[in-house]
């Protein structure tokens, strides 16, 4: 715990919860930028996209290397959830479905480093604040699930078309002599898609993070009985978290390619 | 002396609502999973033909049903460490 500041656990673990911000900004301004998030996921976004075009340059149709034999099983694993889904023209899908499933992986996967690893790297270069984590930042999910309802608007205009879309907004469960209902009643629906999805992926990896931080609390305590304590929680806690990173990106990804075929569907 | 009080009381009140957070919490989750872990594996049983099938499935609602659950353990652990409810306090108490 290189960068631990005085004031035991409870400090300990705010201290970690604070993002890297512009200097400039004051505390709790609206308009801040988090630039670990922003760094983390953006070098993670460039480093899936360099392996993957790597890899599909250079594959063979003969027998194929370890690597691409790897890819091969993702992409075709994501491609058969995205055909058992939606019927229709795959092209804008199945990548769109591969990207959000292995970044979100890869981002979800940032969790598994130790809790003090990153920020005890930046601190060298003297930056106090660091959460390698960015799917643990509200603002990273929601960045994301509000992607996924503009494109779900998108669709549902270029599937029925402006009328047929507007139709269905107005008269879809109750017919169109209720349409104020009807209305709500879809916006409501549409508004739930992405805050469910935005905050279940927030929720499990910041309670996930927390339960690291809580646990990495015990490493200070001095007691060696705690220490050990620690290593065997952590090691546990992080066989589990692994389902759970590869559940919630697989999750985000079938919800992302549901809501969109949802949105091709006419009622 | 008041002060301690009266943090004593909010602190103590956020540890029972804690409680209560991650407690009911994890009861409707772990009975949700027992619920469709046992379905699961009577339609494996049944028809083993169907389990590549349904595992993904199980898996995903395993996640869709443990996400509320977490939400709520995040809001509790968030409670636990730094409690917004004591601001008000801390700043009353500032002013005396």
């Amino acid at each position: 715990m290189a960068s631990e500041p005085q004031g035991g656990l409870t400090e300990y673990i705010r201290h970690h919860l604070e993002h890297l911000r512009p200097p400039h900004i004051s505390e709790g301004a609206f308009w801040t930028l988090n630039i670990d998030s922003v760094t983390v996921s953006l070098v993670l976004g460039i480093l899936f996209c360099l392996w993957f075009w790597l890899k599909a340059r250079k594959a063979t149709a003969g027998v194929p290397g370890k690597g691409q034999a790897f890819l091969e099983i993702v992409l075709e694993f994501v491609d058969g959830q995205v055909k058992d889904v939606f019927h229709g023209d795959r092209r804008f899908l199945g990548p769109l479905a591969l990207t959000v499933f292995a970044w979100v992986f890869l981002m979800n996967a940032m969790d598994l480093l130790p809790v003090d690893l990153l920020p005890m790297i930046t601190a060298k270069f003297g930056i106090g604040h660091f959460r390698p984590v960015p799917t643990a930042d509200v603002n990273m999910t929601f960045a994301m699930s509000i992607t996924v309802l503009v494109l779900v608007i998108f669709y549902s205009f270029k599937a029925k078309g402006f009328g047929g879309y507007m139709h269905e907004l107005f008269t879809a469960p109750f017919g169109k002599w209720l349409f104020p209902f009807n209305f709500a009643l879809n916006m409501v629906e549409l508004v739930a898609k992405p805050v469910s999805l935005a905050m279940r992926l927030f929720g499990n990896m910041y309670a996930g993070e927390l339960v690291f931080l809580l646990i990495a609390g015990l490493f200070s305590t001095g007691s060696v009985l705690l220490y050990s304590l620690g290593i065997i929680g952590y090691a546990v806690w992080g066989v589990f978290h692994i389902l759970i990173i590869t559940i919630q990106a697989f999750i985000f990804m079938v919800l992302t390619i549901v809501y969109i075929s949802m949105a091709h569907d006419h009622h | 002396m008041e002060l301690v009080a009266h943090i004593a009381q909010v602190q103590g009140f956020t540890a029972i609502a804690l409680g209560l957070i991650i407690g009911f919490g994890a009861l409707g989750a772990c009975i949700g999973i027992g619920i469709m872990g046992s379905k699961f594996l009577e339609a494996a049983a049944r028809q083993p033909e169907l389990v590549p099938l349904l595992q993904g499935r199980m898996f995903l609602l395993a996640g869709l049903i443990d996400a509320a659950f977490l939400i709520g353990v995040a809001l509790a652990m968030y409670f636990a460490v730094a409690n917004p409810l004591l601001v008000n306090v801390m700043a009353a108490g500032a002013g005396h």
